[in-house]
């Protein structure tokens, strides 16, 4: 009876901060389908708000998922090579640049964005395309990618593992392609969700980063919400939650699969 | 084995030492001459240097500036592993999570550009030859750890290496298990016949598998030799009590003769010196009457083994010896006794040390 009363009690407490964290957003989903959120949902339902931000914000959240899967390129092309020269090599150099990689996570994207100006903001070229922005999601990205795939690597003993293959007359690209990239694939799947997820959602240094032609979704969103309706900005986030709920399920069932092999 | 009817390669490794970059001497700069088809074991307690000699064989360290790997005469020093030829058993086995039984033998096959047939009879042979039939498509993590062991022997093999390298194969495996595939692993190796060089802490896989044992301390090599030469003739204390049971005995020897409490035993020569160092091993030791013997104490413990009884002396020598006899003579403790010890099979080692 006591063990039931005390379960009861965790059950609603856990279910009320549950709902404290769960009702906003839907409040916020709730809005982007109002007709007029003042007079609340008895104005009626409608899909308008949905259109006009689709129309108004279309190319933002092309160029999201542009800049989020290209971050995802790089960080996937440079960073599991890195996590393995940096574990195969260890020693101090190698911890020190893993500790260098690992920075931008201490510095506020504010001040990354800041330094990418006041060093490359001279190539308008540059400044003006979406790869501006790229370089600094990589920059703020590469140690989640670096970091999980070393995560993995410290638990299979890889470097017995490259070792062996070495033995067997394999060449460190070889030895990359055939032995390390499959069995750090649990760590490149848990960097990529990570990666593509916080590029996805990326504001402060895109903030700084972007030009009017270069917004991306969260900027498109802080957009709407200071100069649109509340509905508009409502909808929008609608929007991202219907774009980016499926691809994390998506990615986590993969994940979930790729570890239970 | 006759050495000249062996496979491989002859392997030469002249003055190498290995510093590590914190400074740490893992290895003295050391010699060896491994002959074509041998299987030289290098024995040692952990930290002895015996791993560090193996990897710089294998070419997965460097040696310090001076040393020098040849194969077959030729200068392999600044090859990588991966062009050295060589098959390797880890003691972790290093099997690759992500191939099956036949993909991790056939490899080092594929890398070499085997044709997929001739791979999958090559890799069939091996599966056969270590007993694995059966396991080919498994996945590594569904094997035991005598199945992995098997799987990482063949992976090595498979490539016709020049020269085998072992690293500690079997200490991963429970005590029975070891002592199984160690008998498996020698006649293994005997039948393949290539040059074999292989680690380990354990006396009896040096003495079962080794050709020659290098006896390997602190990173230098106490003694090399043939498993009869390391146990009768140990060069010094070191060695002597690392294999095998010691009885190590500090004693003035005069004409001959070591002056011990409970008598004068002969050795071989007529020496003197004031403070002599011998080594009788236990199964050297007979009782007899105490009447007549040159040497007389009191038995102090009985174990019975078995095959045989140990018996703990007090008062023969300057400490407890300790005498393997056999399991039919009756031994009651507190009782006096003769010891019978052949003036050969006492041992004089170097004072020091």
């Amino acid at each position: 009876m006591r063990d039931r009363l005390i379960f009861a009690s965790q059950l609603v407490f856990t279910l009320l901060v549950a709902a404290f964290l769960v009702v906003p957003a839907g409040l916020s989903i709730v809005a982007g389908v109002t007709v007029n959120y003042f007079r609340g949902i008895q104005s009626g339902v409608t899909l308008q708000w949905v259109a006009q931000v689709w129309e108004l914000y279309a190319g933002t959240i092309a160029l999201s998922f542009l800049i989020a899967f290209a971050t995802l390129a790089v960080t996937l092309l440079a960073g599991v090579p890195a996590a393995y020269a940096l574990h195969v090599r260890g020693g101090r150099l190698s911890r020190a640049i893993e500790e260098l990689i690992t920075l931008p996570l201490a510095i506020p994207g504010l001040a990354i964005a800041l330094a990418l100006l006041l060093t490359y903001g001279g190539f308008s070229e540059f400044r003006r395309s979406w790869l501006f922005i790229l370089v600094g999601h990589v920059v703020f990205t590469m140690p989640f990618m670096v970091r999980s795939v070393m995560a993995v690597f410290g638990t299979l003993d890889i470097r017995t593992l490259d070792e062996g293959a070495a033995s067997l007359g394999a060449s460190p690209w070889r030895r990359f392609r055939d032995v390390i990239v499959p069995n750090a694939v649990p760590g490149i799947l848990a960097g990529s969700l990570m990666v593509v997820t916080l590029s996805l959602g990326e504001f402060n240094l895109t903030w700084m980063l972007h030009t009017p032609l270069t917004k991306t979704l969260p900027i498109g969103l802080a957009d709407s919400y200071a100069s649109m309706r509340l509905e508009v900005a409502s909808a929008y986030t609608l929007i991202f939650f219907i774009m980016i709920i499926p691809l994390l399920v998506a990615m986590q069932m993969f994940a979930d699969r790729e570890q239970a092999r | 084995m006759n050495a000249a009817a062996g496979h491989g390669v002859s392997v030469l490794v002249g003055n190498c030492g290995k510093t590590f970059a914190d400074g740490t001497r893992a290895l003295e700069p050391a010699s060896l001459d491994i002959a074509r088809g041998e299987t030289l074991v290098l024995l040692g307690p952990s930290g002895c240097g015996k791993t560090t000699m193996l990897r710089i064989i294998a070419g997965l360290e460097a040696p310090d500036p001076g040393g020098k790997v040849l194969f077959d005469g030729k200068d392999m020093t600044a090859v990588p592993i991966e062009r050295r030829n060589v098959g390797m058993v880890f003691q972790s086995y290093a099997l690759f999570p992500n191939m099956s039984v036949a993909d991790n033998i056939g490899y080092g096959l594929k890398i070499r550009g085997v044709k997929k047939d001739e791979r999958a009879a090559r890799v069939a042979e091996l599966v056969a030859l270590t007993n694995i039939s059966g396991l080919e498509s498994r996945r590594i993590d569904q094997l035991s750890g005598g199945q992995r062991q098997r799987v990482a022997l063949a992976r090595a093999v498979a490539i016709r290496p020049g020269i085998l390298l072992l690293d500690e194969p079997l200490t991963a495996l429970d005590a029975a298990l070891r002592e199984r595939l160690r008998g498996e692993l020698n006649r293994l190796l005997r039948a393949l016949g290539i040059t074999t060089i292989y680690v380990t802490h354990d006396q009896a896989e040096a003495m079962e598998l080794g050709d020659r044992i290098v006896v390997m301390r602190n990173g230098a090599i106490a003694q090399i030799g043939s498993p009869r030469e390391i146990y009768f003739t140990p060069q010094n204390r070191f060695v002597a009590e690392f294999i095998g049971a010691a009885n190590i005995i500090e004693a003035p020897l005069e004409n001959g003769h070591l002056v011990l409490p409970g008598g004068r035993q002969p050795i071989d020569g007529n020496a003197s010196q004031p403070g002599a160092v011998a080594m009788i091993r236990p199964e050297t030791i007979g009782i007899v009457s105490p009447a007549n013997a040159p040497l007389s104490g009191t038995i102090d413990s009985v174990s019975f083994i078995g095959d045989r009884q140990r018996l703990i002396i007090s008062a023969a020598a300057d400490r407890p010896l300790t005498v393997d006899a056999p399991n039919t003579i009756r031994a009651t403790i507190g009782e006096r006794v003769g010891l019978s010890i052949a003036p050969d099979a006492v041992r004089l080692l170097p004072p020091d040390n």
